[in-house]
């Protein structure tokens, strides 16, 4: 019997298929709408998913650098600020861990961590975040801060071949290293609210953050009270040697793409080897598979609609690429368990119908075969994860002190 | 005639000495609980909008974190936006800096809120420069105090013209011919200025009420003209009635050489309240809440902050210190300026102690303790009317002084009976947008060029 696993789910738009909006099950006109997401999030919630990834960017064509990307009318358009839509999904889900990606380059690292802070507290300790370098050229028009930057991967697709790209992961890092710094400027006690003192805070325990690195400086400690998880999961999706680095120095999981279950071994051997040169963070990084899924009743029926979606507008993906039943579903994520990965992160090819099958027919059929992890009751999502609750820095160097 | 309508905007208790923690009813912060209890109640009074300030950086007093106040609390986006999910109909309005943010950006953070909420996002703008605040952000204090508001202007009409960029039919969503939007759905929206070099196309569509309302809160002549140029309500600290009189005659006089007109932009001053069964108990309970307000030590930090100096020998129920205060080192840039204002604040308040013959804690009770409606139920109802009716405000926005309590008694005493005088809606209007409910005229779209 394989270890067992746990599983996500990531959430963009009308799925993952450029063509899913023009499914007859797609809600295209509902994208932007609080009813859509709401519906989303407690369908993943109620099938006891450990998380959702909320996608995000910062420009109308999203992440993608085709030329016509800004211009272009046949793909949707027209998204929500994902920390927001995280927040909004707080007090309507339970148990789900809500993981909005961010991006690194533009916002303020101070607001993107009382951001966190505040999500994990609305969520009562189930917050997240994926984080993202770099900008696109378009991103940077709409800043209008600065024109310089990358501008995708260079002509060897090797992060390390490009300097500014090389420059986006270590402000990345920077970032990551802010949010954690930040959730850990007030200790678990600040709040004394003594009425003999007249003290309402110990500002013994709440400590200014000061930071000095090569794209910013912080001097301060959060406005946000230390929240439920302390600091948010930390994640971060990675495909080749310098995004390892920056997860594996950084994060507290990673997404990968391994192109079957044998290529396994090969990326988390890589992970290895980065975390022994840079992790500094006590716990093992954690590791999911992403499988991009068109979920039907047959192979045969799951095969047409593939086809149909990609008549309409063909798909590139990094990651593997399941179309079939929900049984070729589950033996996918059987042989990534046995290949030794804590966890499969589903991209539904359509929104919401393969979310839906994931709900009905994946998440059963796979606790039953034995290969999900149940939902102990863990009181917060990096707990689920098996992270215990760290006390904040701050309040362990006093003890060492 | 029909009766002015009263509109009113519910203050969630901030961190300064108003909020009195110390009450045994006093309750978290920061939980999220709280803000629901909160958010519920004012919906319950069928107010207007929810208001939240915000937090850039604990306070300080002396270089140390300030400890005798209410601390913490949360990011104004994310906990807005976890509000529109426990509520239904009420407005959610944040304070958020156009100094410490970028317009493409907050536009979309704002949109965003706007849509989920389903109309109901409003965004008080407010500006800041100081290096104090600024030590937590990328660019640090970078703009010159004269420029606060040239930056925010032209933030507020860059977010506008971002928010007005997709038209409302944008989205066709044609299965058959494979068009998601409409060919001229989306306008571009270029800004190049001294300050800003933005060109920029919009990723977020546009929201049922056309764009968040806009509250401003700063009070020197150039707030008051953004407020005439871009602000839908003014969230005034004018509650003195002929005071309140006056400023309203004067800002809602500059709207037509705007081309606006007068019910284009509310005035809602902040204001408190304390009821009583009596006018006498009433009092009573005034000067309770005022003396936890002012507690001796909040009393003598709020004089150190003014004097620079430690006052902490001196007693709260005596005099004013004789000392003088110390007004910083010669040399410093702006010295004059600065020594001259603290000197003429300090002889200010010692004219002031001398003339009523007030103690250190009674002075700071006069200075920041002083409610603004105290009476029976129907007192404080019949003069929040008055205001209305005689045209000093269009309403208030209310600030209570307990967490997260401090809105039911004025829920459930007052609103009855403003309700009754018939100035005050008796419910919500089924998918009302922040816009209807504040009684603004709709946001109409730019033409298109």
């Amino acid at each position: 019997m394989p270890d067992r696993i746990h599983l996500a789910v990531a959430l963009d738009g009308a799925g993952w298929h450029p063509a899913a909006w023009r499914e007859a099950t797609a809600r295209p006109t509902a994208l932007t709408s609080p009813a859509y997401w709401r519906g989303l999030a407690r369908t993943a919630d109620g099938a006891g998913l450990l998380f959702a990834t909320i996608e995000d960017a910062l420009s109308l064509g999203g992440r993608s650098v085709e030329p016509d990307a800004e211009t272009r009318r046949d793909r949707v358009r027209g998204r929500l600020d994902a920390l927001l839509v995280a927040s909004f999904l707080a007090p309507v889900t339970r148990r789900l861990g809500l993981v909005p990606t961010a991006t690194t380059a533009h916002p303020e690292p101070f607001h993107l961590a009382t951001g966190l802070q505040t999500l994990d507290h609305a969520s009562r300790g189930r917050a997240g975040v994926r984080l993202v370098a770099g900008s696109t050229p378009q991103e940077r028009a709409n800043f209008g801060r600065h024109a310089e930057g990358p501008t995708g991967l260079p002509a060897s697709g090797r992060v390390e071949d490009d300097p500014a790209l090389l420059a986006a992961f270590r402000e990345a890092g920077e970032v990551a290293d802010v949010i954690r710094r930040l959730a850990d400027s007030w200790e678990d006690d600040a709040i004394v609210r003594d009425r003999e003192t007249g003290k309402f805070l110990d500002r013994e325990r709440v400590h200014n953050v000061v930071f000095e690195g090569e794209f910013f400086s912080i001097t301060g400690a959060s406005i946000v009270p230390r929240s439920p998880q302390g600091q948010p999961l930390v994640t971060a999706l990675a495909h080749q040697t310098i995004p390892y680095r920056f997860a594996a120095e950084h994060a507290d999981l990673v997404f990968v793409t391994p192109a079957d279950a044998a290529a396994v071994g090969g990326i988390r051997g890589e992970l290895a080897d980065a975390a022994e040169a840079t992790r500094t963070l006590d716990e093992p990084l954690r590791v999911f598979a992403d499988l991009l899924v068109l979920i039907e009743e047959t192979r045969g029926e799951a095969a047409r609609v593939w086809n149909r979606l990609q008549d309409r507008a063909a798909l590139t993906t990094d990651a593997r690429v399941v179309v079939g039943t929900a049984d070729d579903v589950v033996d996918e994520i059987r042989a990534l368990a046995e290949a030794g990965v804590d966890g499969v992160r589903l991209r539904p090819a359509r929104l919401p119908a393969d979310l839906d099958a994931i709900v009905d027919r994946v998440v059963p059929r796979a606790a039953a075969a034995g290969i999900l992890i149940p939902d102990d009751g863990a009181p917060t999502l990096r707990e689920r994860v098996g992270l215990p609750r760290l006390a904040s820095r701050y309040a362990r160097q006093e003890v060492g002190a | 005639m029909t009766r002015r309508q009263i509109h009113l905007a519910a203050h969630f208790p901030g961190v300064n000495n108003t909020t009195v923690w110390t009450d045994p009813s006093a309750g978290s912060q920061i939980d999220f609980a709280s803000f629901e209890y909160f958010a519920r109640t004012a919906e319950r009074g069928l107010f207007d909008y929810l208001f939240l300030a915000e937090g850039l950086r604990l306070r300080e007093h002396r270089g140390r974190l300030h400890d005798l106040d209410v601390a913490g609390r949360p990011n104004t986006l994310a906990i807005l936006t976890a509000l529109a999910a426990v509520t239904e109909h009420i407005g959610l309005v944040g304070t958020l800096n156009t100094t410490f943010n970028e317009p493409y950006e907050l536009a979309r953070q704002l949109g965003t809120l706007d849509l989920l909420s389903n109309g109901r996002a409003g965004w008080n703008a407010v500006t800041s420069s100081d290096a104090f605040h600024g030590a937590n952000f990328r660019r640090g204090g970078y703009l010159d105090h004269a420029d606060r508001y040239v930056r925010a202007s032209e933030f507020a009409a860059l977010s506008k013209a971002l928010w007005s960029s997709w038209r409302d039919d944008a989205i066709v969503a044609d299965a058959e011919t494979g068009a998601f939007l409409r060919d001229d759905a989306i306008a571009r929206v270029r800004h190049e200025s001294r300050l800003f070099d933005v060109d920029a196309v919009f990723d977020v569509p546009r929201s049922p009420q056309g764009r968040p309302v806009i509250v401003q809160a700063g009070d020197s002549p150039d707030g008051r003209d953004f407020a005439t140029e871009h602000a839908d309500v003014i969230f005034s600290l004018h509650t003195e009635f002929a005071d309140a009189q006056q400023f309203y005659r004067d800002v809602k006089g500059r709207l037509a050489a705007h081309g606006r007109d007068e019910d284009s932009l509310k005035i809602l001053p902040a204001s408190t309240f304390v009821l009583g069964d009596t006018a006498e108990e009433a009092r009573e309970r005034s000067r309770e809440i005022a003396l936890a307000q002012v507690r001796p030590q909040t009393a003598i930090t709020y004089l150190e902050q003014i004097w620079n100096r430690d006052l902490s020998g001196y007693d709260a129920d005596g005099p004013l210190p004789d000392i003088e205060p110390d007004t910083g080192v010669e040399t410093a840039q702006g010295f004059a300026g600065r020594h001259a204002a603290i000197r003429a604040r300090v002889g200010q308040l010692r004219e002031q102690a001398a003339a009523e013959n007030l103690s250190i804690r009674e002075l700071v009770i006069r200075l920041t303790a002083k409610h603004t409606f105290v009476g029976t139920p129907e007192h404080v109802a019949s003069e929040i009317d008055r205001y209305v009716q005689e045209r000093a405000t269009d309403g208030f926005t209310v600030v209570g002084h307990v967490t997260p309590h401090g809105l039911d008694e004025f829920a459930d005493r007052v609103v009855p009976l403003l309700q009754e005088r018939g100035s005050y809606r008796r419910a919500y209007d089924e998918g009302a947008t922040l816009h209807d409910l504040l009684g603004l005229p709709p946001v109409v779209a730019p033409a298109r060029t």
